[in-house]
């Protein structure tokens, strides 16, 4: 009970919030209801911008309107001047607005590109966990090298607690987003991207792929669960009992298919996202039973894995 | 012997493609038969299809473009009843190869095939009458970059009926554009089919570069050419300074997919990243391409139905030249999500809405054009005012997208695709149909109808509102483009009303062939007899409507900037025209069958590499050159027009203008 009406609280607050800047957009999921610091970061440099420019929009289409209206043709009121065609302090005046609405709007770019680099770890007081992304044809596989698991089209993360990720795509181009946590970023195949977001309040999220990627890309949707910090144990713990992904297991995983029903994996190779990047495929023993060395190329790997 | 090319690749089995094309041949039969049955072949030939006037060559531009316009359309249309119907549970009519194929092919036809030949339509009729001169400087090549645009599209419309299009968005970002993942031959037609169009579309932009630069009426200095002259100059350099990197772009993919290289592939050495960065170095000029034109046109409409000179003229023609060179140092702000650091994305950023000062500079220059003037809601005027409002709002949202924090949860979403068609219907369109509308009596002689054509302005207007706005709603609500299925129930009310707009954007769309018909069937009643039905202010409205074949019996002398206001307003005061000159017979270029003989073989070449059907490809090219090896032996280059057949035709003109005098009074 007392959940729901905090549920009820918090989506009413929301709305009310959000519908004097954007009367459509009354909505329960997406960009404006963030559940985590850089989404509301993100959130709030959106409203604040916008909040800004209509501060010289409005009264510049109300004018347009009223110059136009005013300066009709029939009305005799109006005074004809011909010859006005310049005049350096309106000059001064039209250029001075949009710089100084610029340079306003310039600073919070450069100080909001900073603080919210999607590279940039996220402060906290608990360590972040670390999940490698990788996008297929079409779905997502999400890879717990701290853990040894591995998810298809689910993710599991425990609330309060930073996630710091590293994605690349076994593929073509896609990019990952989960619209109510912020920042999206690109996985691009033989290179490694990195994202931190991070959930506050648990609930099931929808993730996405937002970058078209063939025919099966509609489906290439995920869900994210996040759950307290003990209950993210508790189920990476029993995730172990569920099959190995292998590399006969992953060959499998990377062949075309599309609206794929979330799966677990009860072990991976903690590897898996650095072959996948380096564009090699995964040994055929599971690397646990042989030394890593031999697995483990004397060269670097030939794919551009120093992208941030 | 065949190539690729099997009866496999006439969609016989999926019965959209395949009515589509039945419907559109029979048309195409029909229209054929039409002409054949009224013997009007000769006509066609002698006076529009090898004709070298600049005029001639403008409308057949613009022709190409309403009718792409009419093809882009129906993909857009499908596209939203895709969208309004394959939501939840439902998969839709569409299934997702022939879906992604839409959207690729309504991308690059309304951008490549509707708004390019309208622009470049635009520039071709009414840049050599602003600058007071009889031709550009290349005639010949102008019909050549016609017709090759021209093939272009005839490539893209023919992979209706045969084999597919791109299933990869209308800028074929790779890996997905590689062999490897779509070994059809759609992005094959996608590329050789633009870089047919394109070779066209850098020919127009020398052609105009050249006249611009080196042929003025006499006495017509930098500045005081016509602000359309200059935002034309500026898309010209433009086009010359990032068509060939889209070429080249295009080029290395073709490589990569016809033999082998590893430029965009995952593996090789490829790198993909650089395929985005250089398809945006082209991708961001093009936007101001297109945009920079408009903003002449609408200058040239705030000016004129104002009764005034344009505001802060200067002001203009800096802001016009600071948006061409800013505009090549924002290409990034396409992929901020690609993961560059905060220094980079923030500079790309800060340029990106530097752009917005000389933009919104332009925005209340034209507020105070209006200021102080006697303004005519005319059609035109209605198109500035819509434009002005609804600009500014695409402005907003553009400077949001460049602000890297925002476009993080904003990127490739709706509310992006929001913004392009908030700056392309809202400032493109609606500039193209205001200048379609306001040079339309200077090209044949009769105004459009004027209610119709405020009718289309509502239309368009009301239905980009309600096509769009819903769209950036959804954007905040997550959504991404292109999606084949809407997985979300909650969207339905949102993609209904969306639905609603696209249809009353379609009803302006028929409106405007309502509005040619019936202004053509009416034209008795509203002829333009005077050559300047508008009260002009540019020497476009000096000459008749439509203007002779030379434009000018004799060039005109400038001094100032308003230089036809100027010797109008005199005539007017003084009651008299100006001095009757000596006539002097002119030379004209002479017809050329050259650029559509040359479209031909390009066409047939293009073909053939997209199907593999390589003796094809080589005789196509053995006759392209062929034809331009005969060209260059040609003899006859000029015909003269006499003297006499000069004055006869300005002696008629100033009787016209002689008899105005007593009625028209001059702007005290």
């Amino acid at each position: 009970m007392n959940t729901r009406s905090r549920h009820w609280n918090f989506r009413t607050r929301r709305i009310i919030a959000a519908a004097p800047l954007l009367l459509l957009a009354a909505c329960n999921r997406g960009i404006l209801a963030p559940v985590g610091p850089v989404g509301s970061a993100e959130k709030m440099i959106l409203i604040n911008s916008t909040a800004i420019m209509l501060a010289i929009i409005i009264p510049t289409m109300i004018a347009t309107i009223g110059i136009a209206w005013w300066f009709r043709a029939g009305n005799k009121r109006a005074k004809y001047r011909p010859d006005f065609e310049y005049s350096g302090a309106i000059e001064l005046v039209v250029w001075a607005i949009p710089v100084m609405t610029v340079m306003l709007l310039g600073g919070i770019a450069w100080i909001g590109s900073h603080d919210l680099d999607p590279a940039k770890p996220l402060k906290s007081a608990n360590p972040p966990v670390h999940v490698d992304v990788v996008s297929l044809d079409w779905k997502w596989l999400f890879i717990y090298p701290d853990q040894g698991i591995a998810t298809v089209n689910q993710l599991v993360v425990p609330v309060g607690t930073p996630v710091s990720y590293r994605l690349t795509s076994g593929t073509v181009w896609n990019v990952f987003f989960i619209p109510q946590m912020g920042t999206m970023i690109y996985t691009m195949p033989r290179m490694a991207t990195r994202l931190n977001l991070q959930a506050d309040k648990p609930g099931v999220y929808e993730g996405i792929s937002a970058h078209f990627s063939g025919d099966g890309f509609p489906g290439m949707r995920f869900a994210v669960h996040a759950v307290s910090p003990a209950q993210f144990t508790a189920w990476a713990a029993s995730a172990h009992s569920g099959p190995a992904l292998d590399a006969q297991t992953f060959e499998q995983l990377q062949k075309p298919s599309s609206y794929v029903k979330p799966f677990t994996y009860g072990s991976a190779d903690p590897k898996l996202f650095d072959y996948v990047v380096a564009g090699r495929a995964l040994p055929p023993v599971s690397p646990k039973t042989t030394p890593p060395a031999q697995h483990v190329s004397p060269q670097p790997p030939a794919g551009h894995n120093n992208v941030r | 012997m065949f190539g690729r090319l099997t009866w496999d690749a006439i969609p016989f089995n999926q019965p959209i493609p395949l009515i589509t094309s039945i419907v559109v041949l029979l048309v195409i039969a029909a229209v054929i038969a039409w002409i054949t049955y009224n013997k009007w072949w000769p006509y066609l030939w002698n006076e529009w299809i090898t004709s070298t006037d600049h005029k001639r060559i403008g409308v057949m531009y613009i022709v190409l473009a309403l009718v792409m316009l009419v093809r882009g359309f129906a993909d857009a249309l499908m596209m939203r009843a895709q969208q309004t119907v394959a939501v939840g549970a439902s998969q839709g009519y569409l299934p997702p190869e022939h879906y992604d194929q839409i959207f690729s092919a309504h991308g690059t036809i309304m951008i490549f095939f509707m708004a390019m030949p309208f622009i470049i339509g635009l520039i071709n009729f009414v840049v050599p009458l602003q600058l007071g001169v009889r031709d550009v400087a290349f005639p010949t090549m102008n019909n050549v970059s016609f017709w090759l645009t021209a093939s272009g599209a005839l490539l893209v419309n023919l992979s209706l009926f045969i084999g597919e299009f791109a299933r990869t968005g209308w800028l074929a970002f790779p890996p997905l554009s590689e062999k490897q993942f779509s070994p059809g031959v759609g992005v094959d037609y996608y590329l050789v089919s633009l870089q047919i169009a394109g070779v066209g579309t850098v020919l127009t932009a020398m052609n105009f570069v050249t006249t611009i630069l080196k042929i003025r009426a006499p006495g017509m200095s930098y500045m005081r050419m016509p602000i359309f002259t200059w935002t034309a100059l500026a898309a010209s350099l433009l086009i010359l300074a990032a068509f060939p990197v889209l070429t080249a772009t295009y080029a290395e993919l073709m490589l990569d997919r016809y033999l082998g290289f590893h430029f965009f592939t995952n593996d090789g050495g490829g790198n993909s990243m650089l395929y985005m960065n250089l398809i945006w170095v082209w991708g961001h000029p093009e936007v101001y391409i297109l945009a920079l034109p408009a903003f002449g046109i609408y200058s040239e409409i705030a000016s004129t139905f104002s009764g005034k000179p344009l505001f802060g003229y200067r002001s203009m023609v800096f802001a016009t030249l600071g948006i061409c060179i800013i505009s090549f140092c924002v290409w990034l702000h396409h992929f901020f999500t690609m993961g560059a650091g905060a220094d980079v994305n923030a500079v790309f950023g800060i340029a990106s809405m530097i752009i917005a000062v000389p933009t919104g500079v332009k925005i209340f220059n034209w507020m105070f054009t209006m200021y102080g003037g006697r303004v005519r809601f005319t059609t035109p005027m209605y198109y500035l005012v819509g434009f002005m409002i609804t600009f500014v709002i695409g402005g907003l949202t553009g400077v949001l997208l460049a602000m890297p924090p925002v476009d993080f949860i904003v990127h490739n979403s709706l509310f992006l695709v929001a913004h392009f068609h908030n700056v392309i219907i809202g400032a493109v369109v609606f500039g193209v149909m205001a200048g379609y509308t306001y040079w339309f009596p200077k090209a044949f002689g009769f105004t459009l109808d004027e209610r119709l054509g405020k009718w289309i302005f509502w239309c368009w207007f009301i239905g980009f509102y309600l096509a769009w706005f819903p769209e950036y709603a959804l954007g905040f609500m997550g959504g991404t483009r292109r999606l084949q299925h809407i997985a979300d129930p909650s969207w339905q009310p949102y993609l209904d009303v969306a639905m609603v707009g696209a249809l009353i954007i379609f009803a302006g769309i028929v409106l405007t062939v309502v509005q040619l018909i019936y202004s053509i069937r009416t034209r008795e009643r509203r002829l333009d007899l005077t050559g300047d039905p508008w009260d002009g202010r540019t020497l476009e409205w000096l000459t008749l409507s439509p203007p002779p074949h030379f434009n000018f019996a004799v060039l005109p002398d400038v001094h100032g900037e308003e230089p036809y206001w100027t010797r109008k307003q005199t005539a007017l005061r003084e009651e008299q025209l100006i001095e009757e000159p000596d006539y002097e017979p002119i030379e004209m270029p002479v017809n050329t069958p050259t650029g559509i003989i040359v479209a031909f073989f390009a066409s047939i070449c293009g073909f053939a590499i997209i199907w593999y059907i390589w003796w094809l490809a080589i005789l196509g090219l053995i006759g392209a050159f062929a034809v331009f090896v005969w060209y260059a032996w040609r003899d006859e280059h000029e015909h003269i027009i006499p003297a006499d057949e000069v004055r006869r035709i300005e002696q008629e003109r100033r009787r016209i203008r002689t008899e105005l005098l007593g009625q028209w009074k001059p702007v005290s």
